[in-house]
């Protein structure tokens, strides 16, 4: 079995799964930016771009699903001279680039970069995501892990203030928000749809998690169309007054507009814009300064450039400082943890929202409830999270990461949803016994995010994912996971109920995610297993067999059998074995 | 003595009376003094008596620990309010809210006193309560004693020496090459002896006062030659690898404007190279340090940058140099330098290991950066020096006997700040990303090294507070000084027992050391393991004639090159692949870690790291609760008690006796909310409120048109009904 679970069955060439098919194979040299050259032989079936070296010693493998690729170029033309400088560049999305030198006779590159064009950007020649062709089977399913009614029966909803709402029952309210919602008890379906009118795309203050002791809630929504001139919607500013006065602790309600506040204002000339004071009295309005899609797209694209193929060698502090990627990552920890500590000591409601509420709105919820509620420290928990907050909120995954689309340069793209990944890590590394999974566990969800192998996300929607009928035709990234987590635990975890978990976001603390960012470097691998990791399993074993011969001798002892087992060891040499044995 | 005393609550007599140790006097005292327990604002604090005596300044106040906050990691010396007079730093003076340096005389004195150390805690003290003839008698005082230059004798170490009974712990494992038999075990241990011998000539100090009593040169080189120009230009031995492969050091000779004398020279060390590169010893290859690092200055700037990053005042300073981090970090040069070390000493590696050739570090004094580089080399390569014991050996060796001037680098009296240069930190610092990247691979933790590097300041232990054992020798035999009771000895800082009770000493044992299989214990110490990585490696022949031939050939421009302009930049460059340190580093990177074995750091960029720990542990923004490295250490040691407990309780079934095997787990109370900055600071911050960056930054020049954007360009206003 390989590293990502696919069976490699025997007289096969290379490893496929279930309902994956060949295409095409070819010679080429691949041009390893650590190791150079390396002949080999490349295949490409309906899922992935898969390479082996024709040397054996080492032998160069890649393993590539061809959901990963963003763009794919022709490099040098039939009369390029020079060595292998004919052939293909291939830009990945997952913070690599793969370049094959092909040979120059006889247009032999046509052939392999139509298969490649064609397999790896299923959108744009009406074929099917590899999600649809996938006859994987595994123990747990996926898409009952989360199901919304559960998860806000688990909070404690619906109750005497809150309420569950099918207004959206066929999307007719919002079509990007999902079918299930919970307002406030006193607002009626009829006040929803007048919020509505008064919220970009629909998108109307909704719960998404409340305070199992203060009742204080985090609402997240879109921004009021308040536009040049000004205007005012009293239903909107009824409803927040309703959600203000619903946990009735504070007297005033706490509005987080993700943006910087120039932003907001500049939002007035599209018809946007954010809460007034004047309309709004009983709220306070602060701004989270963080950034639009546009400035993370090319944040990480400068972070590409420093670690990618080789780490910037001189001035590496000053150069990350200059990507600005740990600084986004800075203030979104930072709205967050704001959004989480208003809710918990503050014991006040807030509402978030950013523009359309699907981008950083999602990052600071998402976070924020990671921070107040251990549940989504674990694994399910954050797969509950993760298909809460983002997918079913309407994160638009397919704009943001443009699964199976040519169009590279598309300024919808933007890692948003890495970016709170990220965050995540960052929490992970501060607190290293408070999440149940592990760094493997982020890797796996952030390689499934372009690998479309499973459904899980898929489309820009629920309402289009209900319409492509991807819950019944696809498989989920958690069936995966699910079957197998072991794998995806972090072996510290230290069950603690409510904790508040407030990393630190100064810059003395966040790092780089080596390990996710520069892990195709050979150079920079950090040690698998961690050490630290293997000691503490491996006393965890001994612990376990001690127990159980404990158990034994005392058994033993208890029914008088004089003659003692002469078969064990004396229990202080195991002790001095395990301390060596390394 | 303990300074149990102090933190006794006396609520009848509000007077609090400093501890003392022997020989310590109290010099003066003011009361009412306020310390604001940290500023960030708040003004909270407690108010206490400030005093000064010729060992530490103190704060004494009557709210002192309780057994609840009493720190697991208590030095016994020295307390949470203590600060040695040489741990100070700087100390200023706040005069209408401005900060002003207090250096000697004073004319006015301050409202408030900062003193900043160089363990980096910082300390405010409000004198606004107190009455104005104490302001200046502890000001005055305070400056005087801590900031002002004095002469050796007036260091307490002959204080508390002369006063103190000597009772030195005599189980110490630590070889601390005082003696001969010293460095014939660890030539024996290394299978330096057949080529390498210790000599006695230095005995009485007659070939100079520099040099250790003891030290090893190669078997061929003459008493005759070593006495010539005070060991200078005669190679000393370090360490002997495993292939036979030698480090050695040279003290060079100073640059000779006098031509006939450089010919002298050229041609003493014509000789010295003839001798040593004949048979048995190997190829020989040169590295001046002076040239091929950075100097003593520019570590010492590159440091006074780095600490001050971490000097803060307060919240506010925290959160604005948050903001620009990574830059300031990096404008100091401080983790660069570490690089630069590190690497040199990979290179240095490369040389005994695979290419099997012997390397003698070169540098004016061979005190500084030669034991900087020696120490590393001996670390990386040799798993004994990755033990307590011997790594504590190898700082004796290297250090404190090799003649490191640590008297005058550290400038613990102020007698000569321009010499003032942190090398035994930089080496520290060096050591901690090899224990931070490696962390089975040492039997100490960073808690080990950070303490260490505090028993830097503190002078009741003469290791680190002497220039030379010559130094040290004429201290303590004068005349001047006789004890009342018997002989007149220092103490060692490797008599942990001094510092710390048995229970915090467990926390410079490293629960994760991954031990050495003890195959035979009489063996222990000769049994040299083969490297694993060694074997895959394409070694050199051990005996390469032409080589050799190579080397004599080369002497002659090599000579040239040594003298007059330093030491040339070596034979390394000429003779080898530009690539053969890169390839050594990448194909060791590339095999799985034998943690008894070769230890090669990893250097690119994002690996080197700030020792957190020893920098960010006074600072309360910096802490985590229930988090960092800790919480997972904190897990294990909960485990292994565990573990322990059941295996008492088998023995007892079994009805056998307890081993006295087991090493001892520090307990953890309440372990899931410790604090990231455990097992050091106490801080303890009102609530769970998180820390808040109050200044971030918002600026993006250069994309200006993609800020200005949103997200996704709609007009909204056709939507509005």
């Amino acid at each position: 079995t390989l590293k990502d679970g696919t069976n490699w069955e025997q007289n096969e060439e290379i490893p496929r799964l279930p309902g994956e098919t060949r295409v095409t194979d070819k010679d080429v040299i691949y041009m390893c930016p650590f190791n150079g050259p390396v002949k080999g032989r490349v295949y490409i079936t309906n899922y992935r771009l898969y390479l082996r070296s024709a040397e054996n010693d080492p032998v160069v493998i890649l393993n590539v699903p061809l959901g990963v690729i963003s763009r794919i170029e022709k490099m040098g033309g039939a009369s390029s001279r020079g060595e292998n400088s004919y052939g293909l560049d291939i830009t990945c999305k997952d913070m690599r680039n793969l370049r094959f030198a092909l040979k120059q006779e006889g247009h032999s590159r046509r052939d392999i970069f139509e298969v490649l064009t064609k397999y790896a950007f299923p959108q744009s020649h009406n074929l099917l995501f590899f999600a649809f062709l996938n006859e994987e089977k595994f123990s747990e399913n996926g898409w009952m892990v989360y199901t919304p009614m559960s998860e806000y029966r688990r909070q404690g909803l619906p109750n005497e203030r809150w309420r569950v709402t099918f207004i959206n029952e066929h999307y007719g309210l919002c079509d990007t928000y999902p079918s299930l919602l919970v307002v406030p008890y006193n607002a009626t379906d009829d006040d929803l749809k007048k919020v509505a009118a008064f919220r970009s795309r629909n998108r109307i203050p909704v719960l998404s998690w409340i305070h199992p002791e203060t009742q204080a809630v985090i609402m997240r929504c879109s921004q009021p169309l308040v536009g040049m001139s000004g205007k005012r919607n009293k239903d909107d500013e009824r409803y927040l007054d309703i959600i203000r006065e619903a946990n009735g602790q504070i007297s005033k309600l706490t509005i987080y507009d993700a943006r910087p506040n120039v932003n907001a204002v500049a939002n007035k000339a599209t018809g946007g814009g954010y809460e007034g004071e004047d309309a709004y009295p009983n709220a306070e309005l602060f701004f989270l300064d963080i950034h639009n899609i546009h400035v993370m797209r090319e944040s990480l694209k400068k972070l590409k450039d420093i670690v990618y193929p080789n780490v910037e060698e001189s001035h590496w502090l000053s150069s990350l400082e200059s990507t600005h990627w740990l600084e986004h990552i800075k203030l979104v920890l930072t709205g967050a943890i704001q959004v989480a500590d208003k809710v918990s000591s503050g014991r006040s409601s807030v509402v978030v929202h950013c523009s359309d509420g699907w981008d950083r709105t999602a990052q600071l919820t998402s976070l924020a409830m990671l921070m107040l509620d251990s549940y989504y420290r674990t694994i399910e928990g954050f797969e509950v999270l993760v298909q809460k907050e983002w997918i079913s909120f309407g994160h638009k995954f397919a704009s943001r990461i443009g699964h199976g689309d040519k169009n590279h340069a598309d300024a919808d793209r933007s890692p948003i949803f890495l970016q709170f990944i990220d965050c995540v890590w960052q929490m992970s590394k501060q607190f290293p016994t408070a999440f149940e999974f592990n760094e493997q566990f982020l890797i796996t969800i952030l390689d499934h995010l372009y690998s479309c192998r499973f459904g899980t996300f898929l489309y820009n929607s629920e309402a289009l994912r209900e319409k492509e009928k991807v819950t019944e035709k696809t498989l989920s990234l958690w069936s995966l996971v699910n079957s197998e987590k072991a794998k995806y635990t972090n072996p510290f975890y230290t069950k603690e109920l409510n904790r508040a978990l407030y990393p630190v976001a100064s810059m003395r603390h966040l790092e780089l995610w080596v390990n996710y960012y520069i892990r195709w470097n050979p150079r920079i691998r950090e040690q698998q297993p961690n050490p630290v990791e293997q000691r503490y399993m491996e006393l965890l074993a001994l612990r376990d067999d001690y127990m159980r011969r404990l158990e034994e001798l005392q058994i033993t002892n208890n029914s008088k059998i004089s003659n003692s087992s002469a078969s064990s060891a004396s229990p202080s040499q195991m002790m001095s074995q395990v301390q060596t044995h390394f | 003595f303990s300074l149990q005393e102090i933190h006794i609550k006396e609520p009848i007599e509000k007077q609090v009376n400093p501890h003392l140790l022997p020989g310590e006097l109290l010099l003066c005292e003011a009361n009412t003094v306020y310390k604001y327990i940290q500023e960030d604002g708040s003004n909270r604090g407690t108010y206490g008596k400030l005093v000064c005596t010729n060992f530490k300044i103190a704060f004494l106040d009557d709210e002192s620990a309780s057994d609840d906050n009493e720190p697991q990691l208590k030095n016994k010396i020295v307390g949470e309010n203590d600060i040695t007079l040489q741990c100070v730093d700087q100390i200023y003076g706040v005069y209408d809210e401005k900060k002003k340096l207090l250096t000697g005389q004073l004319r006015k004195y301050p409202e408030k006193l900062i003193i900043y150390c160089k363990d980096l805690r910082v300390f405010h003290f409000c004198l606004r309560y107190t009455k104005e003839e104490e302001v200046k008698r502890i000001v005055s005082g305070i400056v005087h004693h801590s900031q002002t230059p004095k002469l050796l004798k007036r260091l307490f170490l002959f204080s508390y020496a002369s006063a103190a009974p000597s009772n030195t712990d005599g189980r110490n494992q630590t070889m601390m090459f005082d003696t001969l038999e010293d460095w014939r075990d660890e030539l024996e241990r290394t299978k330096g002896n057949v080529k390498y011998k210790a000599v006695t000539i230095n005995e009485g100090y007659r070939v100079s006062e520099k040099l250790p009593l003891y030290f090893v040169v190669p078997i061929c080189v003459s008493e005759e030659n070593i006495l010539k120009y005070e060991g200078r230009g005669i190679p000393i031995w370090c360490w002997s690898c495993h292939n036979g492969a030698a480090l050695l050091k040279m003290s060079a000779f100073p640059k000779e404007q006098d031509d006939s004398t450089s010919q002298t020279q050229k041609a003493f060390l014509d000789g010295i190279y003839k001798t040593i590169s004949k048979a048995p010893y190997e190829l020989l290859k040169t590295d001046d340090l002076s040239s091929s690092l950075p100097s003593l200055q520019d570590i010492q700037t590159a440091y006074t940058r780095f600490k001050q990053l971490f000097l803060i005042d307060n919240s506010s300073d925290f959160w604005t140099t948050d903001v620009k981090w990574f830059s300031l970090l990096e404008s100091t040069n401080w983790l660069e330098i570490i690089r630069r070390v590190l690497k040199k000493a990979i290179e240095v590696a490369e040389c005994l290991e695979r290419q099997h050739t012997n390397v003698l570090l070169i540098e004016e004094s061979a005190t500084d950066l030669c034991c900087v580089i020696s120490t590393l080399v001996q670390v990386m390569m040799d798993s004994y020096s990755r033990t307590k014991s011997g790594f504590q050996s190898l700082i004796q060796e290297e250090w404190a006997i090799g003649g490191h001037g640590f008297f005058d680098h550290c400038s613990h009296l102020h007698k000569s700040d321009k010499e003032e240069a942190p090398v035994f930190l930089l080496l520290l610092n060096c050591v901690w990303q090899l224990v931070q990247q490696y962390p089975p691979a040492f039997e100490f933790t960073e808690t080990y090294l950070t303490v260490l590097s505090d028993s830097l300041y503190v002078p009741i232990f003469s290791t680190f507070f002497f220039n030379s054992q010559h130094q040290k020798d004429t201290n303590t035999s004068g005349e001047s000084f006789k004890t009342q009771s018997g002989p007149f000895r220092f103490l060692t800082v490797w008599d942990w027992s001094v510092q710390f009770d048995p229970k915090a000493q467990a926390f410079l044992n490293n629960p994760f050391y991954a031990e050495k299989p003890k195959p035979d214990k009489s063996q222990r110490k000769t049994t040299r393991f083969k490297h694993q990585r060694q074997l895959s490696l394409p070694l050199t022949t051990t005996k390469s004639s032409t080589k050799r031939g190579f080397f004599r050939e080369e002497t002659d421009h090599f000579i040239k090159n040594i003298l007059g302009k330093r030491i040339g930049k070596l034979i390394n460059s000429s003779d080898e692949p530009p690539n053969s340190f890169r390839e050594f580093y990448d194909s060791w990177h590339s095999k799985p870690v034998d943690y008894h074995g070769l230890l090669l750091p990893r250097i690119d960029g994002p690996e080197i790291k700030v020792w957190a720990q020893r920098y960010l542990r006074w600072i309360p923004e910096a802490q985590l609760h229930g988090g960092g490295t800790i919480a997972t250490a904190a897990k294990i040691l909960d485990l292994m008690e565990e573990v322990q407990s059941l295996q008492v309780k088998m023995d007892e079934e079994h009805c056998q006796a307890v081993s006295g095997d087991v090493h001892s787990v520090p307990l953890l109370r309440n372990s899931a909310r410790l604090s990231s900055l455990f097992p050091f600071a106490l801080l303890q911050r009102q609530s769970v409120k998180p820390a808040l960056p109050t200044s971030t930054w918002k600026d993006l020049e250069v994309e200006d048109d993609l800020v200005k954007r949103d997200d996704e360009f709609v007009d909204l206003t056709s939507d509005m009904p």
